[in-house]
């Protein structure tokens, strides 16, 4: 009884409700909340039961790998002809031309992994001067590429465009697309916010007319009104001809990337480069386009996503680009037969290209989401 | 003063560049010989076209110009079934994705980032060669659905037929009448909720009725309408409604493709309606279908709408790439069959840009008039 | 500065791409290139198609072959375009490709409207359709009502209109683009019967899976005389090639072949052959062409004869007695005279 005072004192804490921990606690609420829960979990698992296994093991358990033709597959069908994937995979990447000539398969090698060695540091968030790893891929390595893979030069045997396919095909077609679509779309997304009324209704129409048109038309409208548009005698490549519609196409679709990441500026800045003196020119290259241009990467990334999956409609105007090169493959007399393995090799490679690029767009997003909120 | 010169200036380059590509391009038709005119429009076209549900093909009667029409309007036909089974399913799928559900938002995930990520020509290509061609029975072993019949031709449906146009129409106009006592029940059932604070099953109600009367007038008029069932011929089903392969893969993968855009926009629409929203409706009382009802769709369709209006577009200029598994779109019958068969590319890519120019200047119609309608509710 | 750069890596891009301009005649762009620039499908097997090693093959790219031994003396100077039926006309007239051979029908339309000039044929053709074999039918007339895989674009799918409209008969033509896509289509139960020119079926039926579940109908409902095209408005270009063709013919008259043709040019009593070889007359200055243009594609393709028989034959199109043997023999592969 020494004295009255009572003494508050801190309890240990109670552990939470079992029901409310551990994998059961997690199961119930997330798979067995309610009955309509428990219904959908049960289909659910029913689908994946009706559908896995069987793939798991036509894809790998029972697959063929070995061999160099179609006799192995043949003598087993239950499983996946991955030997038809790995014979003719020379071809599935580079094309015709570096696939019957091996000894000039190090020229695509190497440009893929300088394309690779320059791209994936400026994915990476501490990599140092990244600006000018960016200006180097957007610069120095389109020349790069084509005096190795393009040849001709140095004592490196010429490979005509028309005979490149495959992967090769599919990036290089990709890559010219954005590069060639960046500065004008640049422009465009300037002109369309321009006070002058004509170049803002010329951009606006350019913008508009392409957007408005499936690519393939306007793949069609390459291969067979461009020569028409042109003096007797400048004769473009096929390919060549293909890169210039899809530029015009991704040009628009860049433009309007632009403009949001344009939109997204506070007006403040260019009054405050206003006030200071500075000209339009000026207060775009050095104030407003570095901000709008990083706040737009994300939707330029998306766009960089859509062309990439769309350099596949080449194929229609005969280009052998990696979705025809696998198609033809499993038509050809040696795999008759095999098309589920081709166009399954095809879509895992673009699905590994373009969900990479989504999830870091993704990530950038969310992170200038935070920059922004600071 | 310097905007005009650069306007000018920049006038005068556009207007000139132009004009150099015009007359390079009348001069090299000239030069090499190609003949550029409209006059084959009302020429007789020399092959036939398949598959023409809207306008009858008739060997030596229809001419070019008819066989742009079948295109366009095979187009359409491909876009609207496309739209509406991308909406259904899409939607679906992006509510799953927001479901409490771990399995079920994981499985909704999978399919988003598997089916849009991989190109809309491969996933057709994949469903109509490697796997319907493939797998799909010859007609003498179709699958059977009850009267849906799935072979390697395609897809046979019964086919409703007007028997007596006379009191089909008479029924057409009832149905109409019903929809017209709807909309006035509804305005009653709202006037009473506002005055009495009482609310009926409206949407429920109304739906009955309508099912009711017209059934009940379908029956009173003698039934105008019957049905055909697809039956078995010499070397496939005759009668009823056919979906021919190609364009039962094209509607198949446009579905899968643009149904994953549109579960991505409605998952982002749901994430849109913040939280207080719904603690304020749960505070206020409401169930939860009332909540989802009242509260979550209204403000997340704001988000959704547009972006999948967009979305339609895109299914519209995809169903382009029918060529590759022969669905007789406007692409497909004029951009490549007629300009192959009459060799005037210039016309036929003009006529087939500017079809989908409208298709393009319709959408930013509809989503202005969407985007202002918002704005005015939102004052 | 950045945009700049931007802009300049683009146009060196844009240009290093560029073929070049010229204004020069079709002959003396191709003596200048070293090279001849030869449209063909590039799909089509016995025609045009990849071999094993990668290398262009068939009776469409032996013309090419032909070509460019007759005009720069080595017949692995070609470069061949895979060009699809729709593009093949504009890439010619374009100045894409310097001939185009790719199984392409000689009519007045394309003849008169495309600017484009026929020379002569490589391969008399004509438009059949193949059925399965356990569904029995006996004629083109018992295909009332079915559908049928046809490539589009082509003249085959107006012939086929033309018949069956003449007919009376009913059908459903199933398209595709390509010629493969026909085929998988017939294999996987699209339509009942599949049409094209008889060479090409001969080559779908080769590829299928079963080749004996295949049967062709009796009929030929077209005349498709498949030859290599030129532009229009370079007569000199386009006589070289209707040349270069008379010589592969007229040496299999002859009997000049790729392995007695050095004997031949040696030492033969015939003046005719003398001709051909570089002998007696100067046929080939005549041209614009060095003097031993056809013994040059003689010696490295073979003659008429011989290109079919390596390209053609192995698909089980035989020719004895056909419309593709020498006239001397039934055929209708006539040539004028080389002199």
């Amino acid at each position: 009884m020494a004295s009255n005072t009572i003494k508050f004192e801190k309890l240990p804490d109670r552990l939470p409700p079992s029901n409310t921990v551990g994998w059961m606690a997690w199961v119930k609420t997330n798979l067995f909340g309610s009955i309509s829960n428990t219904l959908i979990t049960l289909l659910v698992f029913y689908l994946i039961f009706l559908y896995i296994p069987p793939f798991i093991e036509w894809a790998f358990i029972n697959a063929n790998f070995s061999g160099s033709d179609r006799s192995v597959c043949d003598e087993n069908k239950a499983g996946a002809c991955w030997t038809f994937v790995k014979v003719r995979f020379d071809q599935l990447l580079f094309g015709l031309y570096f696939a019957t000539n091996p000894d000039q398969m190090w020229r695509p090698i190497i440009a893929f992994i300088g394309f690779f060695g320059l791209l994936i540091p400026l994915m990476i968030d501490k990599t140092p001067h990244k600006k000018w790893l960016l200006i180097t891929l957007l610069t120095i390595f389109p020349v790069f590429f084509l005096l190795i893979v393009r040849g001709g030069v140095f004592g490196i045997p010429d490979s005509d465009p028309s005979q490149w396919g495959g992967l090769l095909l599919t990036f290089t077609l990709a890559f010219v697309g954005i590069i060639l679509a960046l500065p004008l779309g640049i422009l465009l997304a300037l002109g369309r916010r321009s006070k002058m009324p004509v170049v803002k209704s010329f951009s606006i129409i350019y913008i508009e007319f392409w957007r408005g048109t499936p690519l393939i038309t306007i793949l069609f409208m390459a291969s067979v009104m461009l020569p028409l548009f042109f003096p007797s005698g400048v004769e473009f490549d096929k390919v060549v001809r293909a890169m210039i519609g899809i530029t015009l196409f991704q040009s628009a679709y860049t433009a309007e990337a632009v403009r949001g990441g344009l939109q997204a500026i506070d007006k403040g800045q260019s009054e405050a480069s206003m006030a200071l003196g500075m000209g339009y020119w000026q207060q775009t290259i050095f104030i407003i386009l570095p901000q709008a241009l990083k706040i737009s990467i994300p939707s330029i990334v998306n766009t960089f996503i859509a062309l990439f999956k769309d350099t596949s409609l080449v194929s229609i105007i005969g280009l052998l680009d990696l979705l025809k090169i696998a198609q033809n493959s499993s038509r050809s007399l040696d795999w008759n037969g095999y098309d589920i393995e081709a166009y399954m090799f095809a879509g895992i490679v673009f699905w590994i290209f373009c969900f990479g690029m989504s999830m870091y767009s993704q990530r950038l997003e969310k992170k200038l989401d935070t920059d922004r909120r600071e | 003063m310097r905007s005009a010169i650069i306007q000018g200036v920049l006038l005068f380059i556009v207007c000139y560049a132009l004009l150099s590509i015009y007359q390079t391009t009348i001069f090299n038709l000239e030069e090499r010989g190609i003949k550029t005119s409209t006059s084959f429009f009302d020429s007789v076209a020399p092959f036939k076209v398949g598959f023409s549900p809207f306008l009858d093909y008739e060997l030596g009667k229809t001419t070019y110009i008819e066989i742009f029409y079948i295109g366009v309007l095979n187009t359409i036909l491909v876009a609207v079934l496309g739209i509406v089974a991308a909406t259904i399913l899409g939607f679906a799928i992006g509510i799953m994705r927001s479901s409490s559900n771990w399995l079920a938002s994981k499985f909704s995930l999978v399919y988003v980032e598997i089916f849009r990520n991989m190109p809309l020509l491969l996933q057709i290509m994949f469903w109509n060669f490697a796997i319907f061609l493939a797998f799909l029975p010859p007609p003498k072993q179709s699958l059977e659905f009850g009267v849906f019949y799935l072979n390697g031709r395609g897809l046979q449906t019964p086919l409703p037929i007007i028997e007596n146009s006379n009191n089909f129409n008479i029924w057409l106009v009832t149905i109409f009448f019903s929809f017209i006592g709807v909309y006035f029940f509804r305005r009653w059932a709202k006037k009473r909720f506002f005055e009495t604070g009482k609310t009926l099953p409206v949407f429920s109600l109304s739906l009955v009725f309508i099912i009711l009367f017209t059934t009940l007038m379908f029956y009173a008029l003698g039934g105008p309408l019957t049905i055909e069932l697809p039956v078995l011929g010499k070397f496939n089903f005759k009668g009823g409604a056919q979906l021919p392969l190609p364009l039962f893969s094209l509607w198949f993968s446009l579905t899968i493709y643009t149904s994953a855009f549109i579960a991505e926009n409605v998952r982002a629409g749901i994430a849109s309606v913040s939280k207080g929203q719904i603690e304020a409706a749960r505070s206020i009382g409401l169930s939860r279908s009332q909540m989802v009802r009242m509260v979550i769709i209204p403000q997340a369709l704001r988000v959704i709408i547009p972006p999948t209006i967009s979305q339609y577009l895109n299914l519209t200029k995809n169903s382009s790439l029918a060529m590759a598994v022969g669905y007789e779109e406007v692409v497909a019958v004029w951009a490549n069959i007629s300009l192959n068969q009459t060799g005037q590319a210039l016309i036929i890519i003009a006529m087939t840009i500017i079809f989908f120019e409208c298709c393009s200047l319709f959408t930013s119609f509809v989503l202005n008039i969407y985007n202002r309608r918002i704005q005015l509710s939102e004052r | 500065m950045k945009k700049i750069s931007l802009l300049l890596s683009g146009i060196t891009l844009m240009g290093l791409a560029f073929t070049g301009v010229s204004t020069a005649t079709t002959l003396e762009d191709v003596q200048a290139r070293g090279e001849l620039r030869c449209g063909v499908d590039g799909g089509v097997a016995g025609f045009s198609a990849p071999n094993n090693a990668g290398r262009m093959v068939g009776i469409d790219a032996s013309i090419c072959d032909a070509i460019a031994a007759a005009v720069l003396g080595d017949s692995n100077a070609v470069v061949y375009v895979s060009l699809t039926a729709a593009e093949r006309f504009t890439a010619l007239t374009a100045g894409e490709i310097d001939v185009l051979s790719r199984n392409t029908t000689h009519t007045l339309s394309r003849d008169a409207t495309l600017g484009t000039n026929f020379t002569y044929y490589n391969f008399i053709d004509g438009q059949g359709f193949m059925v399965a074999k356990a569904d029995g039918l006996a004629s083109v007339k018992d295909l009332d009502g079915a559908s049928i895989c046809v490539q589009t674009g082509t003249t085959t799918e107006v012939n086929m209109a033309d018949y069956f409209r003449n007919n009376n008969l009913d059908y459903t033509p199933v398209g595709y683009s390509t010629s493969v896509g026909t085929r998988e289509g017939l294999e996987g139960g699209a339509c009942d019967a599949i049409t094209s020119d008889a060479s090409q079926l001969a080559a779908i039926r080769s590829e299928t899976a079963n080749p004996s579940d295949w049967t062709m109908l009796p009929e030929i409902i077209s005349k498709e005389p498949l030859g290599p095209v030129v532009r229009q408005g370079d007569d000199q270009w386009m006589d070289i090639v209707t040349w270069t063709l008379h010589a592969l013919i007229n040496a299999e008259e002859l009997g000049i072949t790729s392995s007695n043709v050095d004997a031949m040019r040696a030492d033969s009593p015939n003046p005719s052959v003398a001709r051909i070889l570089g002998g007696e007359s100067e046929t080939g200055a005549m041209l614009g062409l060095s003097n031993d243009w056809a013994y040059n594609a003689i010696k490295q393709v073979g003659n008429y004869g011989e290109i079919y028989e390596a390209h053609v034959e192995p698909l089980g199109i035989a020719r004895a007695g056909s419309v593709n043997d020498l006239w001397t023999r039934g055929g209708i592969i006539y040539s004028p005279p080389i002199r």
